[in-house]
């Protein structure tokens, strides 16, 4: 029994060492992209300074290009970049000269493929686009298209068309205005409002970005460079598309960004036809690279092509119902969002996504004024240097959120967290249990920030198979079942390689296994890392729930109505995508809830199939969460940077948990024969502080139950 | 003798905006003239009249032989109203919305009858405004 023991200890301890090496290399590898991207960006504003069109008989030419210059000049909005495409030569002419007076710097264009080419060949070196609507090379809308498609430029339509339905087009396609030929200079004077709204939706992303690279501790980052407007579409974009390399694989947008070598992709409009008949054909929500590419039959296409392609088409067609709500059809194209992106990830950028977006999510809740107390206690759960040190990093994440939110007591808030920190002693299990059960929240803060901590874990497992009780006992059996269904030992080895989750897991199965101190505790652990798995989904919903009514209810009935939830794909996605069709400034909340019910939805199949497969399914889940987190919350392009941020935060995060299991680990292992005691003794003190009597009777029920089912 | 043009300038001026031949357009216009651009005005009409004229003949070309395209009659009118618009030629544009009511109901006499007037206003104006911007200069 000993040997055998000893033999699993040994084991254990290498698979964590392994671990924990594995994620730090992880980290590194992270670091040092982000640094390369950082280098890179700044040669490319360098780039968009230099390309600096001098237009014959300007007026004026007080430029605010980017460059590098990160304050509003005084002259604004002057020398802003404008494009104008008119067919009409006498137009053109018009416009221009109104828009040199009010001292913009103008770049016409007579022919609709022209100026896309210039928008392409210069990504940066506009900042919005005027565009007819009647043109005989290109229809304005296919232009207003593929602006929105590729570069997400603020558009503006005119036209001497003034019907409804014209009109109305314009706003479909996602023109930010729509003029009426003759057009006014008092209409032009105003164009650079559109730069700046579109700048600000840029800056919430910025403001992910560098709070995450802050976050991701080694590289600070210069500050907000709020005002930086020229580049302002262009940059934030550009970022984003640097995230998007991290998540996905070489994309053609990419390949005339940065350095990979394929030839880039030109999507002309035959090409985007034939592509948006691919996709209209398999229908959006099952439209993959792979059909599409199949269905297109172009000749040096390649499957990245596509699928980059598909995702600009997304979101553009995510903007678009963004503007109109009654499309509801173009909504699927969420669910089916992964397809873009995981074909290129290995299963464990997946898992790491998954982790990531759950952690995205915290500053999003905290954003909605969930209980910062939450992420205090989660804090104090592990109550080691390291986490300590996250928890921290973490609130140095929200800070800059706050400027958005413009909530104060949030501010507040995160500093009484850390104060908490501070004054809570280590042993804080009881009473995490109790907070765990009275909401779920902390627990899923806990569960973002990744503390697979051992005591942590305890706690876990206990609240975990009370709620599986629970669950039981409400009659949840398709969870039950899937739970039992579990092949028991394919759980634990593949979840040892890659996702946060996983690794909570195995120390969970390590803790129980020490515990019992027998040959049957195999089984043992296993039925307990499974039900942890099925139970971190429910947390994470009930938490979704919480944030949304802000109600407390009975765990139970959480439980159920999180894993009907989790059952019932379908409508999550459409709360969430109901969500994001509001468009409103306040998707703080609502987006919360949203965003988690999709993680948890995700975290559903990873969940249940417990098999080696299970890696690869939870990285694709996770990626599709991980998208559509970045949607609801950035509604753009931004989403690849906004689940980037993420990555980065897990990163720095994850680092610690394992380096420190690592370091101490053992040492608990040491005290195994404690070890149960121990968890007797929180589940005594759980049993004690527990106030629901409900609860009460089932904890006790499933605390001592596996303790007698030990075959000693 | 200076003054006395110019004042019988604003006067034509006046009366072209009074008969209807040029709208509030013209008078932004003439706003935007600066020291960068003096004549701007005159630039754009002559721009106007150059490139309008590819329109004119594209549509005779267009009214002269069936089978007729009215969606591209259509088309093409709605270039040349765009265009006469935006200099602020009031009837010339009031004609061409006719125009496109014919086109519309497919009326081939119709449309070639008020193309007859649209020419005659197009080509009116033109010496009009020639007259004009000699008197100012």
């Amino acid at each position: 029994m000993y040997q055998l023991r000893y033999v699993l200890l040994t084991f254990k301890i290498l698979l964590f060492l392994f671990l924990g090496i594995f994620f730090f290399n992880i980290f590194y590898f992270y670091v040092n992209l982000l640094k390369k991207f950082q280098k890179f960006e700044e040669s490319m504003n360098l780039g968009v300074g230099s390309v600096v069109k001098t237009m014959s008989g300007a007026s004026c030419s007080v430029s605010w290009k980017s460059g590098g210059s990160d304050k509003v000049p005084d002259q604004f909005p002057a020398g802003l970049r404008v494009l104008v495409v008119d067919d009409d030569p006498t137009c053109l002419r018009i416009l221009e000269k109104m828009l040199r007076n009010c001292h913009y710097e103008v770049t016409k264009s007579n022919r609709a493929e022209l100026a896309l080419s210039m928008l392409r060949e210069n990504r940066n070196g506009f900042d919005i686009v005027i565009s007819d609507v009647h043109m005989p090379d290109m229809d304005g809308f296919k232009l207003l298209e593929h602006v929105g498609l590729e570069m997400d430029l603020p558009v503006i339509m005119m036209s001497a068309d003034d019907s409804k339905d014209v009109v109305m087009k314009g706003v479909t396609h996602g023109a930010c205005d729509y003029l009426i030929k003759p057009v006014r200079i008092e209409a032009l004077k105003n164009i650079w409002q559109h730069v700046i709204r579109k700048k600000k939706h840029e800056w919430k992303d910025k403001d992910f970005d560098q709070s995450t690279s802050v976050e991701d501790g080694d590289q600070q980052q210069k500050p907000p460079e709020d005002v930086d407007y020229s580049s302002s579409a262009n940059e934030g974009n550009w970022k984003s598309s640097k995230r998007r390399k991290e998540e996905e694989d070489e994309t053609e947008e990419r390949d005339d960004l940065s350095t990979s070598k394929k030839p880039r992709v030109v999507w002309s409009v035959e090409l985007h036809q034939q592509f948006v008949q691919a996709v209209n054909q398999l229908g959006i929500d099952k439209a993959v690279p792979k059909k599409i590419l199949e269905l297109m039959n172009v000749p040096g296409l390649t499957r990245e092509n596509v699928a980059s392609h598909l995702q600009k088409y997304r979101l553009y067609l995510r903007r678009l119902s963004g503007v109109s709500q009654h499309q509801n059809g173009l909504n699927n194209s969420f669910m089916g969002h992964p397809e873009a992106t995981y074909g290129t990830m290995t299963s464990f950028n997946g898992l790491e996504l998954q982790a990531l977006a759950a952690t995205g999510q915290l500053p999003a809740q905290s954003l909605a004024t969930l209980q910062a107390a939450a992420l205090g206690r989660s804090a104090t759960k592990s109550a080691i240097s390291m986490p300590l040190v996250d928890q921290r990093n973490l609130f140095s994440f929200e800070n800059p959120k706050l400027r958005f939110s413009e909530g104060q007591q949030q501010l507040n808030n995160s500093n009484k967290q850390i104060n908490l920190l501070h004054g809570i002693p280590t042993t804080m299990e009881p009473k995490q249990l109790a907070d765990l059960h009275q909401s779920s929240q902390p627990f899923v803060a806990m569960n973002m920030q990744g503390h697979a901590r051992m005591q942590q874990n305890n706690a876990l497992l206990m609240h975990m198979s009370q709620q599986q009780q629970s669950s039981r006992a409400q009659m949840l059996n398709e969870t039950n079942n899937g739970q039992v269904s579990l092949p028991p030992l394919s759980m634990s080895q593949p979840a040892a390689v890659l996702s946060r989750n996983n690794i909570v897991d195995n120390v969970r199965g390590p803790v129980y296994n020490s515990v019992p101190q027998t040959s049957s505790m195999v089984d043992f652990s296993l039925n307990q890392t499974t039900e942890l798995q099925n139970n971190s989904f429910p947390l994470v919903s009930s938490n979704s729930g919480m944030s949304t009514l802000t109600s407390k209810r009975l765990l139970q009935e959480e439980v159920n109505s999180d894993i009907k939830g989790s059952r019932g794909f379908p409508p999550g996605y459409d709360i969430f995508e109901e969500l994001h069709q509001q468009k409103t400034q306040d998707w703080g909340l609502p987006n919360v809830g949203s965003t988690f019910g999709t993680s948890d939805h995700s975290n559903m199949p990873g969940t249940l199939d417990v098999s080696p497969s299970m890696l690869v399914q939870q990285g694709i889940s996770s990626m599709k969460k991980n998208g559509q987190n970045g949607n609801s919350l950035m509604g753009g392009p931004q989403l690849n940077l906004f689940s980037g941020g993420n990555l980065l935060t897990v990163k720095s995060e994850q680092l610690p948990d394992t380096s420190y299991q690592n370091t101490f680990f053992p040492e608990q292992f040491g005290q195994d024969d404690l070890m149960s005691a121990l968890l007797k003794q929180h589940f005594m003190n759980f049993q004690q502080q527990e106030s629901v009597g409900q609860v009460e009777t089932e904890f006790g029920f499933d605390g001592y139950s596996p303790l007698d089912n030990l075959p000693v | 003798m200076e003054n006395q043009t110019k004042r019988q300038a604003a006067y034509m001026k006046r009366s072209l905006l009074d008969q209807g031949y040029l709208d509030e357009q013209f008078i932004h216009l003439e706003e935007l003239q600066d020291d960068a651009n003096p004549n701007f005005v005159e630039e754009v009409v002559k721009l106007y009249y150059t490139d309008s004229a590819r329109y004119v003949r594209n549509i005779e070309l267009a009214l002269e032989n069936g089978p007729y395209d009215f969606a591209r009659l259509d088309n093409m009118m709605y270039q040349f109203k765009g265009s006469s618009s935006s200099i602020g030629a009031r009837r010339v544009k009031r004609q061409c919305s006719q125009f496109q009511e014919y086109c519309n109901a497919k009326n081939i006499e119709g449309c070639r009858n008020i193309f007859q007037e649209v020419k005659q206003e197009y080509d009116t104006l033109k010496t009009k405004l020639e007259t004009y911007f000699q008197m100012e200069r």
